[in-house]
């Protein structure tokens, strides 16, 4: 019985720490993202609704910041992990890649490691962004007593995980496909860009147009944010004048979509990684 | 196990499109042996190398290593070797450590063992004191020896390497070939490719030359060179025709070809009783020398003998 996704596991997270400048920097741009834009976009908003906007009697309002707050700790997700299969494509550069696939592990360990491995890192960034939102002032899980923080995290985790699994996999079916980091770095800019702003991420989609709502509406990145914003901030509530309702149902959909859409990316990385002729 | 095949291969072949890399070759490899394919750049010593360490399909022929056939057991047969690639193949921000525990891992070796076999294969390489340096930071020979470490930590029945020692400074070059002898002594098997002709004589029990995806000649590096003849005598001399004619017949020489200068004249007997000889012949019948030459054929030579030309490089 082979644990070699651990070895493989261990080896990026080994990397994943021993520079300390791209540990810090990774774990800085989505603070300085929420810091800047962040603030930016909230007084602006606070600016034209004249406060946070109203909202029918006995419903929680948020601000801009908390509202924005889970929407850039999913796109930080989703970057991370577009990002993280990068490894692949130097591994192959290198002739890395070689020692690996003649040696007797089975080659989707590889995959399993690397998922492994960008989930961790995911978890790392979600706790850090969320502990300097709290710090700016993000009003997540308020009135919640220490129990059901616990569980909000769970369920936050369970998200990102999924979230993570399927783009570091689509990540290394690039970088499998790719030769150079320049095509590698072009088709990952080139999905995360409507990825991102064709989502609920920053705004409510609701604010786009039809067709883009619609596509919004399969967009991954979407659900992973209403997941978060369902557990670090509750299941009804009131942001920039709009009143949002997340029923345990749509979350749960929401869940199986992830996982169905992870479980799709994994078989196509697995597959990738099998037929790959590396010389 | 003595003598026994650790490697057969039989009509082997294999193509990148139209290209036919490897053309229908067919070898054994003893236990215990230093086996070598000597043959220029593109000849084929890659892609038959990629595909007996299973990077590559195998597209045709029958192959056994260890006792596993290559197509149905491909992860016996990798359990069984330790492969050195052509280029350098290190993480450039691992230890030397981290790279061997990397690779024990992927063998799914015990923890305990890969200790141990760290310490001493370290050791052997003499590398111990780098043991927690980053791999960039070694020198090319450093990197190599690191290389063939890592290739032997899982203590494989055969090491495949691809062209040891190319890019490396005569004196590591001679450094790489005493670990490898030392290695070979200890039992191990080993398979390299090269396209240098020291290499080949110096570290091989038996070579084949290949060329054009073909094995043309193979046999120990004395046997290959002795097939060529006793000594090599090379006459300058611009009547090559009328020279020719007046030696062809003379005891002791087994036969003649020409160079850019003059005639090549292999002998089956000593040369050095032969050569005055030839030249009192040539004197009498007034056919003028302007240089001669005696030597015992070398690699170059075989090469040259069975290929028509030099090795390009």
């Amino acid at each position: 019985m082979g644990f070699g996704f651990l070895n493989v596991y261990k080896r990026d997270m080994t990397r994943f720490l021993r520079f300390r400048h791209q540990l810090f920097s990774s774990l800085l741009q989505p603070a300085l993202w929420l810091a800047f834009f962040g603030l930016a976009m909230a007084g602006n908003f606070d600016r034209i609704l004249g406060g946070t906007g109203t909202a029918p009697a006995g419903v929680m309002t948020v601000d801009y910041l908390t509202f924005m707050c889970a929407g850039v700790l999913a796109a930080t997700i989703l970057f991370t992990n577009i990002y993280g299969g990068f490894i692949l494509l130097f591994d192959k550069n290198w002739g890395i890649m070689r020692e690996i696939i003649a040696s007797p592990m089975p080659r989707k360990d590889l995959i399993i490691g690397i998922a492994m491995s960008g989930i961790t890192k995911s978890w790392i960034q979600a706790l850090i962004v969320i502990v300097f939102g709290l710090l700016l002032g993000v009003n997540f899980f308020s009135g919640k007593g220490i129990l059901e923080i616990a569980v909000s995290f769970v369920g936050i985790f369970v998200f990102i995980g999924l979230f993570a699994m399927a783009f570091i996999c689509i990540s290394a079916f690039i970088a499998l496909k790719m030769d150079s980091p320049e095509g590698f770095q072009g088709i990952s800019t080139l999905l995360t860009m409507p990825l991102f702003f064709v989502s609920n991420a920053l705004y409510p989609a609701t604010g786009l147009p039809v067709v883009l709502q619609q596509v919004a509406m399969i967009n991954p990145l979407t659900h992973l944010t209403a997941g978060i914003r369902y557990f670090a901030i509750g299941d009804h509530f009131s942001a920039i004048g709009l009143e949002f309702v997340y029923s345990p149902v749509e979350m749960l959909l929401s869940l199986l979509y992830l996982a169905f859409f992870a479980g799709i990316m994994f078989a196509l990385a697995w597959r990738t990684v099998e037929k790959a002729v590396i010389t | 196990m003595d003598n026994e095949n650790i490697i057969e291969v039989h009509g082997l072949s294999h193509s990148y499109e139209s290209l036919r890399a490897v053309d229908n070759i067919s070898f054994n490899v003893k236990s215990g042996e230093i086996f070598s394919f000597l043959g220029p750049n593109g000849a084929g010593k890659s892609t038959a190398i990629n595909v007996l360490i299973t990077l590559l399909n195998l597209q045709e022929g029958m192959v056994t290593i260890a006792g596993h056939d290559l197509k149905r057991e491909p992860k016996e047969v990798r359990d069984s070797i330790g492969i050195v690639f052509q280029e350098i193949t290190l993480d450039r921000d691992m230890t030397v450590k981290e790279t061997l525990e990397f690779h024990g891992n992927l063998y799914s070796m015990e923890k305990s063992e890969i200790e141990s076999r760290i310490e001493e294969l370290l050791g052997l390489v003499e590398l111990r004191e780098k043991k927690d340096v980053l791999t960039k930071n070694l020198s090319g020979g450093m990197k190599r020896r690191l290389e063939i470490a890592r290739g032997l930590m899982t203590r494989p029945i055969v090491l495949f390497l691809d062209e040891p020692t190319i890019g490396l400074d005569p004196q590591t070059r001679r450094k790489t070939w005493d670990y490898l002898r030392m290695v070979n002594n200890e039992g191990t098997t080993i398979f390299l490719t090269t396209h240098y002709m020291d290499e080949a004589d110096m570290l091989s029990d038996t070579i084949s030359i290949i060329d054009h995806g073909r094995i043309i000649a193979s046999g120990t590096p004395a046997e290959l060179k002795n097939s060529l003849g006793e000594d090599i005598i090379c006459l300058e001399t611009n009547e090559r025709e009328k020279a020719a004619k007046a030696i062809k017949a003379h005891e002791g020489v087994k036969s003649i070809g020409e160079n850019e200068d003059g005639l090549v004249i292999m002998t089956d007997k000593d040369g050095a009783h032969i050569l005055p000889e030839i030249i009192s012949r040539l004197n009498s019948e007034g056919i003028g020398i302007t240089a001669v030459n005696l030597k015992k054929p070398t690699m170059d030579d075989v090469f040259m003998h069975y290929t028509g030309k030099e090795l390009r490089d």
